[in-house]
C-alpha cells in the first residue's frame, strides 16, 4: 500500500519512496527512509494536503506525491529496522561488483 | 548591490585563522528552530542587511561582544537561511554550503553554530552530521530546551556523540547565552575537532573515491573534507540541476558514478546511513523515546479547531479579514497625517522662499517626492506586523497548508497568499512581503501578478471615472449601476489576476516542478520584539533601497509636467507632488477661481509631458482616449491616483480630487470638433480596465529592482502589463462600439 491509501489515524512504516530524484532525496532527507515510522495526522479541509507526522515534526505532502511512498501498516520494531538496514547493506555489496566490473576511465 | 564584506582569501585551514580579522560565526539551523531569536539575541538586534554574492537571496549579519571568560571580544554573526541538509539541487540551495566553506565570495567562518530543537533532534542531528563530516568547527545550540522540560535531552551525552561542545538554550528568554559563549570561545581558540567519522556501504565508499579523484583542487584540503564533498557532490550533482560553479570534469564523473551504479539506490545510501546512525543513538539522548511529542499534540488539538473545514476556514477568513482591513483603513490616519505634513513643508517653504523654479522643484519633486516615499510606511509597518505575528505563532504554515489546493492550481505557493491579499490594499508592501517565501520562483511569480490586484490607488480613478460618465441609476430598480461597477473591477482584475498567474507561471518564469513539503511547527507565542525589530529592519531596507529611486522618478516626473514653463502666467501645482492616497476631503473653493479663460491652454498643455500626451494620442485613439487622458496617464506614472490631479490641471483646475464638481462637469462637457460628447460611458470602461490592468506605478517598478536587483524583470513586468491593458481596452472599446454603444 502507499501512504496516499492510509487513513487519519493511522501508524505506517516506509518501506520505499519513489518520486522525482530531487523530490525523493528531500523527502528522504527528512527522515523519510525505509524503516521510518509515519504517523497519518489529517488532510487539509480541501482535500490536499495531508499532515504526517515524521520524527517529531510534522510535514505536510501533496496526495499526488504520498502515493510514491509505499509503506506498511503498523510500527517496525527497532531489531526489524535494524534489519532492513542490514539488508539493504547486503544488497548493495551484493550488486557492488556488477557496478565495479563494468568501470572504464 | 551586494554589501561589502571581508572576503578572506587565504587558503589554510579554519583553523589557522590569522588573529587580526574579526572571528566569523555562522548561524545555521532548519527552519523553526529559533535561530533568528537566537541571532537577534546575540546581536542585539543590530542585523546589516545584505545579499549573498551573485543571488538575490538576504544576507543579515551582525556583531557579538564575546564577554565570559576573558577579555571582551567582538565577532561577526551571519544567520544563514534556514536548512534541512546542505545537499542542494538550486542556485539557492547552495548558499548554506558556500557559507560554511567560505566560497563564492562568501568570507570563510570560523566556527558554525547549528542551531537544533531540542525535541527534535532525531531530524534536526541530519544536519548537524554533514557539518561534522566536512571538518569545520562546530558548536550544537540545543535551543528551545524549555519546551522540553518533560523529557530533555541530555547535552552530555550528546556532546559525547558529536564530539564537539553542545549547550542546551532558550533563544527566547535568554537561558544558556554565557555557556554559549563560552563554548564559543573555546572553540575559536582550541584545534580543530577530530571529525566524527560514518562508515558507509562498501560500494559507496569506492564510488566516494572515484568522485574524490575528480575534486578540484580547492575542493581537496584535507581527506575528510574532500570525503564529505564528494558525498555532497554526489547527492547535489545532477544532469539538469541549476548549480553555480560546479567543475564541469567533477560533474561528469558524478554522472557517471551515478549512471553505474544501476540498480543501487546512491541518494538512499547515503540519507539511511546517516539517519540510521542518528536513530542508534537516539535512546542515549533523551530519558525516553517519544514517537508522538506532547507539544505536538496540544498544538495538533489546536489544529482540529484551525484547521476545521467549518470552523477552520471561517477563523481564517476572519484573520484574513482582519489583517486587510488594518491595511485597508487602519493606515488610513497615518497616511493622512503624513500628507498634511508634507503639505505643511511645502506651504512653509511657499512662504519662506520667493517664486521661483527652485521654489517649485523644492516643493513639488523633492518634498512631494520624500512624501511619495514615506506615504508607503504605515502600510508596509502594518503589514510585516501582521506576517510577523503569523510567522511566530505559526499559523502561516496553517495558511499555506489551508490554501494550498487552490494555489497549487494557479501555480503559486500556498505562502503567496498573504502578499496577495495585500495587493488589494497596495503593491509596494505586498511584493516587499513576499520574502517569506524560500523559492526565488515562487516570490517572482507573485511578484509579477500582485500588481494586477485592485489597490486603493485606484480607487479615486474608478471613482472620478464612474461619477462623470455613469449615472446613478439602478438596475432592476435596487441595484445601484456605480457601485455595481466598482464591484466588477475587483472581479474582473482578481479573475485576470489568477489567470495571468497560471500563464506566467507556465511561461515566463516556469522553473523546475518542486512539489510541495511544509512543515507546520508547533504554536508558539509570537515574540513582540522580534516582531518590531522586523518591521523596522523592512521599513529601514524599503527607505534605503527604494526611497531614492521613487524620489528622483517623482522630480523627473514634475520636471516632465512642467517645463517648459509659459513666461507669462504663474504657475499652477503641477502633479507629480500629489501624493499617494489623497485625503478625500472637500474640494477647495479656490478650484473655481484656478481656471483659466477657456481658449488658452494650461501651462500643462505646453509642457513637455503635455506635448507627449499629443503625440501619443494616435496610439490611444482606439482605446477612445484624447490626449487630455494621455496626459493623465502620464502623470499617474508618480502613483494612479494623480491620474485625477493631472487631469484637474489639464483643465486648469488645481487641487481637484475625484470628487471635484468641476472637474466631473468637465469631463461630461468636453465635446469633440464634431459637438458630440469626447467622453462615453463605453470610453470610461475602457479608461477603468486600462487603469486596472497597466502599471502605471514607478514606486512597483522600482520595488521590483530593488528585490530582484535586475532591470530585467520590471521592464518585463511594465511590457506585459502594458500590453494586457492596451489589448484589453481596445477589446473593450472597439467591441463596445461594434455592439452600438
Amino acid at each position: 500500500m502507499n501512504l496516499a491509501q492510509t487513513r487519519i489515524g493511522q501508524v505506517v512504516t516506509v518501506a520505499h519512496v519513489a518520486g522525482d530524484s530531487s523530490f525523493r532525496r528531500r523527502l528522504m532527507e527528512l527522515g523519510l527512509v525505509p524503516g521510518t515510522r509515519v504517523e497519518v495526522i489529517g488532510v487539509a479541509p480541501l482535500g490536499d494536503p495531508l499532515e504526517l507526522l515524521v520524527r517529531g515534526s510534522n510535514l505536510s505532502i501533496r496526495h499526488v506525491e504520498a502515493q510514491g511512498i509505499a509503506v506498511s501498516l503498523g510500527e517496525a520494531s527497532s531489531a526489524e529496522r535494524a534489519k532492513g538496514t542490514a539488508a539493504q547493506r547486503e544488497s548493495n555489496e551484493s550488486l557492488a561488483p556488477r557496478g565495479l566490473a563494468r568501470s572504464a576511465p | 548591490m551586494t554589501q561589502q564584506e571581508p572576503t578572506s582569501i587565504s587558503a589554510q585551514p579554519a583553523s589557522a585563522t590569522p588573529p587580526t580579522r574579526t572571528p566569523l560565526l555562522l548561524l545555521i539551523g532548519n527552519p523553526n528552530t529559533g535561530k533568528t531569536t537566537l541571532f537577534n539575541r546575540l546581536t542585539g538586534q543590530n542585523a546589516r542587511i545584505g545579499n549573498y554574492p551573485g543571488i538575490t537571496v538576504e544576507r543579515r549579519a551582525g556583531d557579538l561582544t564575546l564577554r565570559a571568560d576573558g577579555p571582551p571580544e567582538r565577532v561577526e554573526v551571519v544567520d544563514v537561511p534556514g536548512a534541512y541538509s546542505l545537499s542542494a539541487r538550486s542556485a539557492e540551495e547552495q548558499i548554506a554550503l558556500s557559507a560554511v566553506l567560505g566560497w563564492a565570495e562568501n568570507p570563510r567562518p570560523d566556527l558554525c553554530i547549528v542551531v537544533v530543537d531540542a525535541g527534535q533532534l532525531a531530524r534536526n542531528l541530519y544536519l548537524v552530521l554533514q557539518l561534522l563530516e566536512l571538518d569545520v568547527k562546530v558548536v550544537v545550540a540545543l535551543n528551545m530546551i524549555d519546551e522540553v522540560r518533560d523529557n530533555p535531552p541530555n547535552p552530555a551525552e550528546l556532546s559525547r556523540f558529536l564530539g564537539v561542545p553542545c549547550v542546551a538554550t532558550d533563544a527566547r528568554h535568554g537561558t544558556g547565552m554565557v555557556e554559549l559563549e563560552r563554548a564559543i570561545r573555546a572553540t575559536l581558540a582550541g584545534p580543530a575537532r577530530s571529525p566524527l567519522s560514518i562508515s558507509y556501504p562498501e560500494a559507496l565508499e569506492r564510488d566516494l573515491e572515484r568522485v574524490s579523484a575528480a575534486l578540484p583542487s580547492d575542493w581537496n584540503q584535507s581527506p575528510p573534507r574532500a570525503r564529505a564533498l564528494s558525498l555532497w557532490a554526489l547527492t547535489s550533482i545532477e544532469a539538469d540541476d541549476e548549480l553555480l560553479g560546479i567543475d564541469p570534469a567533477l560533474r561528469a564523473r558524478c554522472l557517471s558514478v551515478r549512471e553505474r551504479a544501476e540498480a543501487r539506490d546512491i541518494d538512499q545510501e547515503v540519507i539511511a546511513t546517516r539517519y540510521a546512525r542518528i536513530d542508534a543513538e537516539l535512546p542515549k539522548l533523551y530519558p525516553r523515546l517519544e514517537a508522538h511529542p506532547k507539544k505536538r499534540r496540544t498544538s495538533e488539538r489546536v489544529d482540529r479547531v484551525l484547521l476545521h473545514p467549518v470552523f477552520g476556514f471561517a477563523i481564517f477568513i476572519g484573520l484574513m479579514l482582519l489583517m486587510f482591513q488594518s491595511l485597508f483603513s487602519w493606515s488610513d490616519p497615518a497616511i493622512r497625517l503624513i500628507e498634511s505634513l508634507t503639505g505643511l513643508s511645502a506651504n512653509f517653504v511657499e512662504a519662506h522662499l520667493p517664486e521661483s523654479i527652485v521654489r517649485d522643484l523644492v516643493t513639488r519633486g523633492v518634498i512631494g517626492g520624500v512624501g511619495n516615499v514615506v506615504v508607503f510606511l504605515p502600510q508596509i509597518l502594518l503589514l510585516f506586523f501582521c506576517i510577523g505575528i503569523l510567522e511566530d505563532s505559526g499559523y502561516m504554515a496553517r495558511v499555506a497548508f489551508l490554501m494550498d489546493r487552490i494555489m497549487k492550481a494557479l501555480g503559486l505557493h500556498g505562502r503567496a497568499f498573504v502578499p496577495m491579499l495585500s495587493g488589494f490594499a497596495c503593491a509596494v508592501p505586498a511584493i516587499l512581503a513576499t520574502r517569506t517565501m524560500e523559492r526565488q520562483r515562487d516570490r517572482l511569480l507573485t511578484m509579477l501578478v500582485v500588481p494586477l490586484m485592485t489597490c486603493s490607488a485606484r480607487l479615486p480613478v474608478y471613482t472620478l471615472i464612474i461619477g462623470a460618465l455613469f449615472p446613478p441609476s439602478r438596475v432592476f430598480g435596487w441595484l445601484p449601476v456605480q457601485g455595481l461597477l466598482m464591484v466588477a473591477m475587483y472581479l474582473f482584475s482578481t479573475f485576470i489576476t489568477l489567470i495571468s498567474a497560471g500563464v506566467l507561471g507556465r511561461t515566463a518564469v516556469k522553473g523546475r516542478r518542486i512539489p510541495l513539503i511544509l512543515e507546520l511547527p508547533p504554536y508558539r507565542l509570537p515574540s513582540l520584539i522580534g516582531t518590531l525589530s522586523m518591521m523596522w529592519r523592512r521599513a529601514r531596507s524599503f527607505l534605503r533601497e527604494a526611497g531614492s529611486g521613487i524620489l528622483v522618478f517623482t522630480i523627473l516626473l514634475w520636471a516632465l509636467l512642467s517645463f517648459p514653463r509659459p513666461a507669462h502666467v504663474a504657475q499652477p501645482p503641477p502633479p507629480a507632488a500629489a501624493i499617494h492616497q489623497q485625503a478625500h476631503s472637500a474640494p477647495s473653493p479656490l478650484a473655481h477661481d484656478a481656471q483659466p479663460p477657456s481658449h488658452e491652454p494650461s501651462p500643462i498643455e505646453q509642457s513637455y509631458g503635455g506635448r507627449l500626451g499629443k503625440a501619443i494620442e494616435p496610439v490611444l485613439r482606439p482605446l477612445g482616449f484624447d490626449w487630455k487622458i494621455g496626459v493623465g496617464l502620464i502623470g499617474a506614472f508618480a502613483a494612479r491616483e494623480v491620474f485625477v490631479s493631472t487631469l484637474g490641471l489639464v483643465y486648469g483646475i488645481g487641487d481637484a480630487d475625484e470628487n471635484t464638481t468641476p472637474l466631473r462637469d468637465k469631463i461630461r462637457q468636453e465635446r469633440r470638433a464634431d459637438g458630440a460628447a469626447a467622453y462615453s460611458p463605453l470610453m470610461g470602461l475602457s479608461l477603468m480596465v486600462f487603469f486596472a490592468l497597466s502599471c502605471q506605478c514607478m514606486s512597483t517598478l522600482m520595488v521590483v529592482y530593488r528585490e530582484t536587483r535586475s532591470a530585467r524583470w520590471p521592464l518585463f513586468m511594465f511590457g506585459y502589463m502594458t500590453t494586457l491593458a492596451y489589448v484589453a481596452s481596445l477589446l473593450v472599446y472597439q467591441g463596445g462600439r461594434m455592439l452600438g454603444f
